[in-house]
């Protein structure tokens, strides 16, 4: 590569960022200027949610910078989404089912110290701290987009590298077809367990040959820090082609398995989640269309929702997984 | 009580009051305080002030027979007014910021989602009500005309609750549903009784008698 070593530490579109001390100040202007609009109609009730913003944004994280993936459709060229919205606008029903509950909540997660049991068809099972698992591969700032199966998306600058390095490492055998992941259920650290939403563990499955993908990859860290503890630390699973909830968080065993897994979502609805949910435009929620998704973050109010993408737009590096599949059939 | 709900002011404030919360949403709008999903937040907040205008709407002739504030009444019209108000909103508001008044998507949408098809349903009840609200309307009508139709309001409140019930049904979060379909069910149970409770009763008394 032509490009100089310290390019790793600069943000992908770096004219893009905003410093945090502009941004600020110019959110606290135009507050104050629909203060003075509004007058003093409901003055107390903002201050509140204001101080609230503010102390969630003084979150301190460690860094975990990666070098830009050269992977071939890994670094999407859009606007990345915001940390602040993506790290409060969370789908972790172990933490609450709503929005906000997982930023406010998973703080007492302990994500240290943390193993993923590694185990069922593989010639080396075993477990692997976290630190382990950290240097097994080299770290990757991926740009991907992430479509959420309710209809919204986000684009986010995730730290990790491809699960295939991990599964190559673990030699599964010729009976491993599919990877299921299970993630923690700890009632002491999750309070969203008391609730009989899912099926806890929550758990999610890939075919070994989605597994083995490049674009399919263990996440660490966003935006060139640890991944915040309402994203899925201290390591989740992305995969940029299927709707959100196939991308497990803090996950703590993979199992090699001959057997197609059963998942959480499946098990609360097998007509609405499939085990492949992989984004399609052109295959509907039973209850409403994937047609649009809204991307958080940009724009305002009155932006238009965009119209979703085939395999999420993934469809050059992941279409040939599903030749001759029917897509309807195996939603 | 009565003497203060009399006051000359009382209505007017009450008019203030009631433009509090859309005051409030538009200026969280204009401050982006409404988090990650402004669209999602503000439809979801006008769903919110609807149910509890018709809540209040509905509490006016309880709450007249428990107390003997029969001065209520002449505010009944215009929190029944505010509730159509914060209706239309918040269908305009869906309409607009989550469809982008695409008016095919919208009728497909309706039809594909029994929660949307449930809540316009509702929406759609409030307009001749809205519409029949003004002294004339009651004179046309007749009184007991009148009357028959805005019993209406009560496949409103019912119409309403579910929508509520099944937007929350997809993550069984029904802690906020159970609330407000508690509060409903007393104003509607508390009419029920005093309509068919004492006949009801009465009848079962005399089929007893008869043995």
């Amino acid at each position: 590569m032509l490009l100089p070593k310290d390019r790793s530490f600069v943000h992908p579109i770096a004219s893009e960022i905003t410093p945090r001390a502009v941004f600020e100040a110019r959110r606290s202007w135009t507050r104050q200027m629909a203060a003075l609009a509004v007058g003093l109609a409901a003055p107390g009730v903002l201050t509140g949610k204001a101080s609230a913003q503010a102390s969630m944004s003084g979150r301190q994280a460690s860094p975990l910078p990666g070098t830009r993936s050269t992977l071939a459709g890994a670094v999407t060229l859009e606007k990345p989404t915001p940390l602040q919205d993506i790290s409060t606008y969370n789908n972790y029903y172990e933490f609450g089912t709503d929005k906000s509950d997982p930023a406010q909540q998973a703080h007492t997660l302990r994500t240290r110290p943390w193993t993923v049991t590694i185990e069922g068809e593989v010639r080396k099972p075993g477990v692997l701290g976290i630190d382990e698992l950290l240097k097994l591969g080299a770290m990757e700032e991926r740009i991907y987009r992430l479509r959420c199966v309710e209809g919204w998306s986000m684009v986010i600058p995730w730290v990790g590298y491809s699960l295939a390095e991990l599964i190559r490492r673990v030699e599964p055998t010729g009976n491993a077809k599919f990877v299921q992941f299970v993630t923690l259920a700890d009632p002491a650290q999750m309070p969203g367990l008391r609730s009989s939403v899912l099926d806890w563990p929550y758990s999610e499955g890939l075919r070994l040959d989605e597994a083995m993908h490049p674009l399919t990859m263990l996440a660490f860290g966003v935006y060139g820090q640890v991944l915040p503890n309402q994203n899925g630390a201290p390591v989740r699973l992305v995969v940029p082609w299927k709707y959100g909830f196939k991308s497990a968080k803090s996950i703590v065993k993979i199992r090699f398995v001959d057997q197609q897994p059963r998942t959480s979502w499946e098990l609360a609805a097998a007509q609405e989640y499939g085990f492949y949910s992989n984004v399609n435009p052109k295959v509907d929620h039973p209850r409403w269309s994937q047609a649009t998704e809204r991307r958080i973050g940009e724009g305002d109010l009155f932006t238009k929702k965009r119209a979703t993408l085939m395999f999420n737009g993934y469809e050059a590096q992941v279409g040939s997984l599903y030749a001759g599949m029917d897509l309807k059939k195996f939603f | 009580m009565n003497k203060v709900l009399l006051a000359p002011a009382t209505k007017p404030l009450l008019f203030v009051l009631a433009l509090g919360p859309i005051g409030f949403l538009v200026y969280a709008v204009i401050a982006r305080s409404l988090g990650p999903n402004p669209a999602e937040a503000l439809i979801r907040g006008l769903g919110d002030w609807t149910l509890r205008f018709l809540c209040l709407t509905l509490a006016v002739t309880p709450l007249r027979q428990w107390t003997g504030w029969h001065a209520l009444a002449r505010l009944r019209r215009m929190l029944g007014l505010f509730t159509f108000f914060y209706a239309t909103l918040h269908f305009l508001a869906y309409t607009w910021f989550d469809m982008g008044f695409v008016w095919a998507d919208i009728a497909r949408d309706i039809v594909k989602r029994p929660f949307i098809l449930v809540g316009t349903t509702a929406a759609l009840l409030l307009v001749p009500l809205a519409a029949t609200s003004f002294n004339g309307a009651i004179r046309r009508l007749g009184a007991a005309r009148w009357q028959l139709l805005h019993r209406l309001v009560y496949a409103v409140a019912g119409l309403a609750i579910l929508h509520f019930y099944w937007m929350r049904a997809a993550k069984n979060n029904f802690a906020e549903v159970g609330v407000y379909a508690a509060v409903l069910g007393v104003l509607l149970g508390w009419r029920a009784w005093k309509a068919w409770g004492p006949r009801y009763f009465m009848k079962l008394g005399s089929h007893n008698a008869r043995g």
